[in-house]
């Protein structure tokens, strides 16, 4: 069961032209909106690289967002196409990986839609509150203490172990 | 014994490639073996972990342990191993990204053991037995190593000096790391004893790529003729050439394949199969949804594809389960 405190992190990343303008006009329109998301801002949709998604879920991200202009309107004529073309694959490829569809998405965010922000980020919240946490680091770090069992385990004598123990 | 730099191989999680590349070496392995002493290699000499465990810490001169670590075993061994050593350098893909074997860590190491012991069509196995840890039988202890949950690179296990990739690593870099090594001229802890550029660098074909790759459709080899001449993406089949490192000398592709990615990223990339994956699809012609899923289809494993020798040592390591 979802924790009702828990609060998802998201990571975003918006693109100067559009989608960070339109964050811009939220915040002077004085929308309200859920405080989860830390906002990266880059330059274009296009400079998203791949890595830079896996790299906040393995930090511990709960979702990632990314918003560009709408197609037809990239600043850099076909930036947002790229990412689009990215988006595609490494959502198809997160699937297998185990990671949720809700947990990475991807809009088109004009410098003018200040609302869909707002919209788009209170509805991934919640959506991610349903999901729980993603939490990749701590798995690790679980897995990981098998690491520190080998020392301990060839310190003692194996004698006296009448159990079985299966794998 | 004599006072020459003592070298060491072990194996753990690979498939005996990495040994084979060693013989490979053909008339140079008489160089190496006059230049140090080989005093651990259970492949082929007849020495015991006992024999290890009686030399002095780091009197190892260096020690090349191929494979992924899989085992609690391995994980023992590559810990004693490091003791007895002043340099390790993690030999072929498996040691050094996990390799082939860690494409396992798609899977649990319930659903893994599940297969092989119950559901394989193979199988006959109504009491469901598993291999156990330990055993009392006429009171002695038997042990088996265990299975871990990961397949891990070895730098995730122990402390690791020096890289030789490849599937298996090429007999003319083993003799230059070699040579290095004797030379007593270290570079870097952490390097990759490998040219650090993409392969596209010193592949023949170089000329024939052209500068928009514009992907209509992906071609699986099997599934075209191949031109021996031209850029192999060029022609829509997935080579991993532009994110992969270079030092092969473009091995596979004079066999007219694909480069399939194992000598690893080159410096500038933390993760080969992510930036292998942006590479390819910024390159794809259509621009709607449905297009660029149509040009997609051509790629039907992508995790397998671009990750095939480096799930242990990519951003995610593994498949993630959301219920822990």
């Amino acid at each position: 069961m979802p924790d009702k405190k828990y609060e998802p992190k998201i990571v975003a990343f918006f693109c100067n032209w559009c989608t960070y303008t339109a964050a811009d006009l939220a915040g002077v329109s004085r929308l309200k909106y859920a405080p989860n998301v830390k906002v990266i801002r880059i330059m274009c949709s296009g400079r998203v690289d791949p890595q830079f998604i896996l790299q906040a879920f393995a930090s511990g991200a709960d979702g990632v967002l990314i918003g560009g202009c709408h197609p037809g309107d990239c600043h850099y004529s076909e930036g947002n196409y790229k990412m689009l073309r990215r988006f595609r694959l490494l959502k198809r490829m997160l699937h297998t990986l185990g990671i949720d569809d809700e947990r990475f998405r991807l809009e088109w965010i004009s410098a003018s839609e200040g609302e869909k922000v707002k919209i788009v980020i209170n509805d991934m919240v919640e959506k991610l509150k349903v999901l729980g946490p993603l939490s990749i680091p701590k798995q690790i770090s679980v897995l990981d203490e098998e690491l520190r069992e080998i020392t301990e385990e060839h310190a003692e004598p194996l004698t006296g172990r009448e159990e079985l123990s299966h794998v | 014994m004599s006072d020459k730099p003592k070298l060491a191989f072990y194996w753990c999680a690979s498939c005996g490639g990495c040994e084979e590349s060693v013989v490979d070496l053909a008339e140079d392995i008489l160089m190496v073996a006059g230049a140090v002493d080989i005093i651990f290699w259970p492949v082929a000499m007849d020495f015991k972990k006992n024999d290890v465990e009686a030399m002095e810490d780091g009197s190892i001169f260096a020690a090349m342990i191929n494979g992924a670590i899989r085992t609690s075993e391995q994980e023992e061994m590559a810990r004693l191993i490091r003791r007895k050593s002043k340099v390790v350098i993690a030999y072929g893909s498996c040691a050094h990204m996990g390799g082939i074997p860690s494409l396992a860590n798609e899977f649990s190491r319930e659903q893994i053991m599940e297969f092989m012991y119950q559901e394989s069509p193979s199988v006959v196995n109504p009491e469901k037995i598993r291999p156990m840890l330990n055993f009392k039988h006429n009171s002695q202890n038997v042990n088996l190593p265990e299975i871990r949950n990961l397949v891990r690179t070895l730098d995730q296990v122990i402390d690791v000096d020096y890289y030789l990739p490849g599937c298996p690593p090429t007999p003319k870099l083993l003799k230059q790391a070699v040579l290095t090594l004797l030379s007593g001229e270290f570079p870097p802890k952490g390097t990759v004893l490998s040219p650090d550029e993409a392969l596209c660098e010193e592949c023949p074909r170089k000329e024939s790529k052209p500068s928009d790759l514009s992907f209509k459709h992906f071609y699986r080899p099997h599934e075209v003729l191949l031109d021996k001449t031209k850029c192999l993406l060029s022609q829509g089949v997935v080579c991993m050439g532009p994110a992969t490192r270079a030092g092969c000398e473009a091995l596979c592709i004079s066999g007219n394949m694909p480069c399939s990615g194992c000598f690893g990223p080159t410096s500038r990339v933390r993760d080969q199969g992510a930036k292998m994956l942006s590479s390819l699809c910024s390159n794809i012609s259509e621009n709607d949804e449905a297009g660029i899923d149509g040009v997609l289809d051509g790629i039907p494993d992508p995790v397998g594809t671009f990750y095939r020798y480096g799930l242990a040592a990519s951003l995610l390591r593994k498949k993630i389960t959301e219920d822990v």
